[in-house]
């Protein structure tokens, strides 16, 4: 009898060796599965619901760069034809213009880029020339990051963070792109 | 004293290996974490346009898509413009108001991200655009991939 117990008290002991395969089995299923893409794109923040009877604010004309793209992907600059990649330097000349040419901006506070479509225009051309106009700005928050002794505006940012301070070059040149409505043909 | 040594570098030279499991559920757990299995089937093609000036969203969790492209049909074909919101085509864009703001109200910082194919024209674009106007939904994002330099 004395020699059954002790038959009992030796088994008592669950094998662990495995316990890492079972693991990295479990663990090569996540890994295949996992996508760690992060979503890019171009954000925007669109103008909300105008009231019916409140008339839009007054914008002098000449504050205004219109960008026309036409049902071919086309392009009208201040109604003169134009190419996607000459749109990066005139959005640029106009918000630094500060006055100096009259077909450009007052001031930089005032400037504002305006893209209008028509309804058959491919998205592909109207997202073309909207990176090229976003692509403007940030080359001119860059610049100005650079003057303020930064390496560029994404270094800018992560120190006013790090500060909790105001983003003053986003306050001085402010992405103002605004959208507008097709012509009702 | 050579001898007093060589005694000592005779020990045991096995590494423990009782941590290993330890060790791969702490990666497995973090892949468990990571990973979002895709919950919903795109009934639209969507193949995004390049773009250099680029955002990354980093909070998933505040995102809502919206698909917009050419139906994908049976065999292939592709059939007209959709506008898919979750699993489900929305035949009739009035109805994006009322679907994109009961998603405000549970999410008020909501972003919207546009999938649009490239292909898309932008009236239908500038539609879903005016509903989201209309419901409140102001912050949105156009997916797009990043240019490959030619």
């Amino acid at each position: 009898m004395s020699l059954l117990k002790k038959k009992k008290r030796k088994e008592a002991e669950i094998p662990t060796s495995s316990m890492a395969d079972i693991a990295f089995l479990l663990l090569i299923f996540f890994l295949v599965t996992t996508t760690i893409d992060v979503d890019t794109g171009i954000g925007m923040v669109l103008p909300p619901k105008l009231e019916e009877d409140v008339e839009p604010p007054p914008i002098k004309e000449r504050n205004v760069l219109k960008i026309l793209v036409n049902e071919q992907g086309l392009v009208l600059v201040e109604d003169q034809p134009s190419a996607v990649q000459l749109i990066r330097e005139e959005v640029k000349k106009h918000v630094l213009n500060n006055g100096a040419d009259p077909r450009y901006a007052e001031e930089t506070g005032k400037a504002l880029v305006s893209i209008k479509t028509a309804r058959q225009t491919p998205y592909e051309s109207y997202v073309s020339v909207l990176d090229e106009v976003w692509m403007a700005y940030f080359e001119m928050w860059d610049a100005e990051a650079r003057a303020l002794g930064y390496p560029d505006y994404g270094a800018y940012v992560n120190a006013i963070d790090e500060q909790d301070a105001e983003n003053a070059i986003r306050d001085k040149i402010k992405a103002a792109i605004s959208i507008a409505e097709p012509d009702a043909a | 004293m050579a001898g007093h040594f060589q005694k000592k570098v005779t020990t045991k030279q096995d590494i423990p290996t009782a941590s290993l499991p330890d060790i791969i559920f702490m990666l497995l757990i973090f892949f468990m974490v990571s990973t979002v299995l895709r919950e919903t089937t795109v009934q639209v093609r969507t193949t995004l346009p390049q773009a250099e000036a680029l955002t990354k969203i980093d909070q998933k969790r505040l995102v809502s898509y919206i698909y917009i492209g050419p139906r994908k049909l049976d065999g292939n074909r592709l059939g007209e413009t959709g506008v898919q919101i979750d699993d489900a085509l929305v035949e009739d864009l009035g109805n994006v108001r009322t679907i994109m703001y009961r998603k405000l109200v549970e999410q008020p910082k909501l972003i919207v991200s546009l999938k649009v194919d490239e292909t898309s024209e932008m009236g239908v674009v500038l539609d879903v655009q005016q509903e989201l106007r209309e419901a409140g939904t102001l912050r949105i994002n156009y997916s797009s991939r990043r240019e490959i330099p030619s």
